[in-house]
């Protein structure tokens, strides 16, 4: 009879399949290793002729000469940096204002439809943004917000010297616009894992809807939106089109933010083409991409700590 | 009464300003479309589809390189990427319990976080140099990789949303582990998984920085896989700075046609998405 | 089909050797059935998730071709007795067995899984079917067994889909999602599903507890015309389908059978308080 003849090796065949399901799987998941061990090798020993020439100062070294073969990280760094920062200092409150209006005091439809144009909006691809950056964006600032911005806060100075269009501050600008679809969106979901009964229990004790968020809800999920700001700051760190497009490339550190300056990703960008490879000065570039690397490995994990902390801390 | 009503008040203004900026952010969206569809829709004729750019300084011409280039690259990315994100979330979502699985999803992580440049510089060292000369391949491989962590995440995530009764039940007839996972458990999130690809290209689709040395350009066409070919938001990234009058209005054109792809596979995605997880739950 | 219950003679041959081995001190509640053949039979059974103990000594004699049923307030056992019959709850990870179920006097336990769950089927309580055509549900079963090349899996379909009382509503338009079907036809897709491989025991968790009034009465119905082909045992919390349905009553209470008998007795007259309690509506 058919079912005790085959019944032996039948469930026998079936299981073979589970071990080999689970190697195959195993194997593509192990590809990721592979993979990522081998994007650190060779920066790595990609790297190694100016780590071996500038050591720690390539990354305090300011002059960039690449016919010279001088070569220091600071003003790309400083770039960089202020640049980033400049974003958040502008994209955090907004992007919280509209986080929190979209998952605490907006109407169910209206928040629906924002939160799907927000979301769209983390998809224009960073070259658009770019484009925008140097034909909209650099000539509104300059025939209108820097001159303001000079008029009442010209003594400071980070608003010092002539403004040319492209420099650390409009790249700042572009950079905090493209930020703050994502900032909206993580928070958002942060404010709408708070659990209801905290808000219940502020609104029945006769707290206003803006006094439950502000008091009961924002604080609860602070942990959770730092984690969100740096993640915003990574992306922030490694953009490079927009940047590219609109700071002005120029190797210098300059107190001011309305002078050019030059970031990490954008000098990678402009200048591997003149490079050839093994040469001191791809290396050098390569080296810059480890630095950035290195940044954004940084603040990514202390941002999904951040989240990981609220998330499991909290239950 | 008095503190009732300042109450009352900080309420009002807090949700107008709230509001403003929700909307000061959402209508930067309309400002992008609006002012490349003013820019680009002029320049946009049967020509920028179908012909070849060009020399510098004269008017007229195309991107058909550059659109064939970019689904050239895309197709090449989606076959490197999606099949190792594609299984390897399947053994996060089905035999991911662990210190191995979780070592893995914490370098997903990491690789998800890597800036698209240094992408480019791993593509370029891995394919570039071997090959001495860039390509449509090396492009591909670039834009893979990017694609693999996006690809597991979702992957993962919809098999992880599939109820535990299909499993149940499928093993309940006496299915492996295995089978039940191909015949019933990735069936049953297959919308999901193909919702999350869409996004995933549409994300890539925009990438400039990793193909600026790996795909490189070219003004020409790029016939087969091992020659360097252009892409639309390299031309768009070339052109726009550019001294040429007609090459940025070309940009412009180019980068609507590139956000308006964009824009509508995320649309389409997304309204998938939000159209199965609601029945899921229901 | 080749897994006819009458030519199932390697197994058979066994039986008279099991019952030798079961022990004569019924277990307290516990009557001792004659006559019968017993089908299945669970030995101080314990279940464990974690360190929490969810099952307490369960013994127990199912007869063969008879509906038993499982009742008792949700969360007593009766579910995870039911699951642990086709092993389904291993899949639960932290989840330990101690003790014996025999089926046709064979340790579960010992045997391969896959083949223990193609002769014990199993229903669930909501309606579980799989994202495919109605055709494709039914044909699940078959194809991963592998079973008897020589009878066309359209006729498998079309026979078991009779045998759960769909095969009319259902006949044309049998390339449709089975999504499209109400609960209640479902529900007996999921039947027609388990009944496909022709399994000897048919497990059913509170097959109706998803179910309107009637779809519940016509699955029921389909109970009793399926009992003469095989084994049933039914988990509910609704006693008055288990007063209608079934020839034996088990009732769990946090874990432990507290009694086992005829279900006329057990409504009529049951000898333990608690389950008088519970069936006079008393009880928590």
């Amino acid at each position: 009879m058919a079912t005790t003849a085959t019944s032996p090796s039948l469930p026998q065949r079936l299981r073979a399949g589970d071990p080999v399901a689970h190697t195959l799987t195993g194997m593509a998941a192990s590809f990721i290793l592979a993979i990522t061990a081998l994007l650190l090798y060779h920066l790595w020993t990609g790297s190694a002729l100016p780590r071996a020439e500038f050591g720690w100062g390539f990354l305090t070294g300011s002059s960039w000469d690449p016919v010279a073969e001088k070569f220091g990280a600071l003003p790309f760094i400083y770039g960089t940096v202020m640049t980033s920062l400049l974003a958040l200092l502008i994209a955090v409150p907004v992007g919280l204002g509209c986080a929190i209006f979209l998952a605490e005091l907006a109407p169910r439809g209206a928040s629906d439809a924002l939160t799907f144009t927000i979301e769209l909006l983390a998809a224009v691809p960073s070259v658009i943004y770019g484009l925008l950056g140097i034909f909209l964006l650099v000539p509104i600032l300059q025939t209108t917000v820097v001159p303001a911005l000079v008029a009442v806060f010209g003594f400071l100075p980070i608003f010092q010297g002539p403004f040319q269009g492209v420099s650390v501050f409009s790249a700042g600008i572009i950079l905090a616009i493209m930020i703050v679809p994502f900032i909206v969106s993580v928070s958002r979901e942060i404010l709408l894992a708070v659990p209801q009964d905290q808000r219940e229990a502020a609104l029945a004790l006769g707290a206003t809807s803006w006094e439950t968020t502000w008091k009961v809800v924002v604080p609860y999920a602070l942990t959770g939106i730092f984690g969100s700001v740096f993640l915003a700051l990574a992306r922030a760190l490694g953009e490079t089109m927009a940047v590219t497009m609109v700071i002005g490339n120029k190797p210098e550190v300059s107190s001011s933010l309305l002078a050019p300056g030059y970031s990490i990703a954008a000098v990678i960008a402009n200048e591997w083409a003149e490079t050839s490879s093994g040469a001191m000065h791809q290396q050098v570039l390569i080296e810059l991409g480890l630095v950035l690397f290195a940044l954004t490995v940084v603040i990514n994990g202390v941002a999904r700590l951040l989240i990981l902390s609220m998330k499991g801390g909290k239950k | 009464m008095k503190l009732s009503f300042r109450r009352k008040a900080v309420n009002a203004v807090m949700l107008t300003l709230t509001g403003a900026c929700t909307f000061l952010v959402a209508s930067v969206l309309l400002v992008i479309l609006g002012y490349l569809a003013w820019n680009g829709l002029a320049s946009l004729n049967l020509d920028f589809f179908t012909k070849l750019p060009v020399p510098a300084g004269e008017t007229g011409g195309g991107m058909a390189h550059a659109i064939l280039g970019s689904a050239k690259v895309l197709l090449a990315a989606m076959l490197i990427g999606v099949p190792i994100g594609f299984f390897a979330g399947v053994y996060l979502a089905e035999f991911g319990d662990g210190v191995f699985p979780g070592i893995i999803r914490y370098t997903t992580d990491l690789l998800n976080g890597v800036p698209s440049i240094v992408i480019g510089i791993f593509a370029y060292a891995l394919i570039v140099l071997p090959m001495r000369h860039p390509s449509t391949l090396a492009g591909g491989i670039a834009l893979g990789v990017m694609m693999i962590p996006i690809s597991l995440r979702t992957t993962e995530e919809f098999l992880r949303a599939v109820p535990v009764s299909l499993r149940e039940g499928a093993m309940a007839l006496g299915a492996g582990k295995a089978r039940t996972i191909f015949t019933v458990v990735i069936p049953a999130a297959k919308s999901g998984i193909l919702s999350g690809l869409m996004l995933n290209l549409a994300r890539v689709a925009g990438e400039t920085a990793p193909l600026l040395f790996t795909a490189f350009g070219n003004q020409f066409w790029s016939p087969g896989w091992m020659l360097a070919t252009a892409t639309l938001p390299q031309v768009i990234y070339a052109y726009a700075i550019s001294p040429y009058e007609d090459w940025r209005r070309q940009a412009w054109a180019a980068g609507f046609v590139l956000l308006v792809l964009v824009l509508s596979v995320n649309a389409v995605a997304r309204f998938a998405i939000g159209r199965t997880t609601s029945r899921g739950r229901s | 089909m080749t897994a006819k219950i009458d030519t199932m003679s390697p197994i058979r041959a066994r039986e008279p050797e099991a019952q030798n081995n079961v022990t004569p001190a019924p277990p307290p509640g516990e009557t001792p059935f004659a006559n019968s053949t017993i089908k299945l039979q669970a030995e101080h059974l314990n279940f464990y998730y974690g360190d929490f103990q969810a099952l307490h000594g369960i013994s127990l004699k199912v007869k063969e071709k008879q509906i038993t049923a499982l009742i008792g307030p949700s969360g007593c056992g009766k579910s995870t007795f039911l699951r642990t019959i086709n092993r389904i709850s291993e899949t639960i990870r932290h989840t330990r067995v101690e003790g014996h179920i025999r089926l046709d006097g064979a340790d579960i336990l010992k045997m391969d899984v896959t083949s223990l769950r193609r002769r014990v089927g199993m229903v669930f309580q909501r309606p579980n079917p799989f994202p495919k055509s109605i055709f494709e549900n039914v044909a699940y079963g078959v194809r991963v067994n592998g079973l008897d090349k020589k009878t066309p899996l359209a006729e498998t379909v079309e026979k078991s889909l009779k045998r759960a009382a769909l095969w009319e509503e259902v006949k044309d338009k049998l390339h449709d999602s089975a999504l499209a079907l109400s609960g209640g036809q479902q529900q007996r897709l999921c039947i027609a599903r388990a009944l496909a491989v022709d399994p000897e025991v048919l497990l059913l968790d509170e097959p109706c507890s998803a179910l309107d009034p009637i779809a519940t009465a016509k699955i029921e119905d389909l109970l009793f015309a399926l009992k003469s082909q095989c084994t049933i045992v039914i988990v509910t919390h609704n006693m008055q389908q288990a007063a209608r349905t079934a020839d034996d009553t088990g009732f769990f209470l946090l874990g432990k059978l507290i009694e086992f008998d005829r279900t006329e007795v057990m409504f009529r007259k049951p000898s333990e308080k608690q389950t008088e309690d519970y069936i006079t509506g008393r009880f928590g």
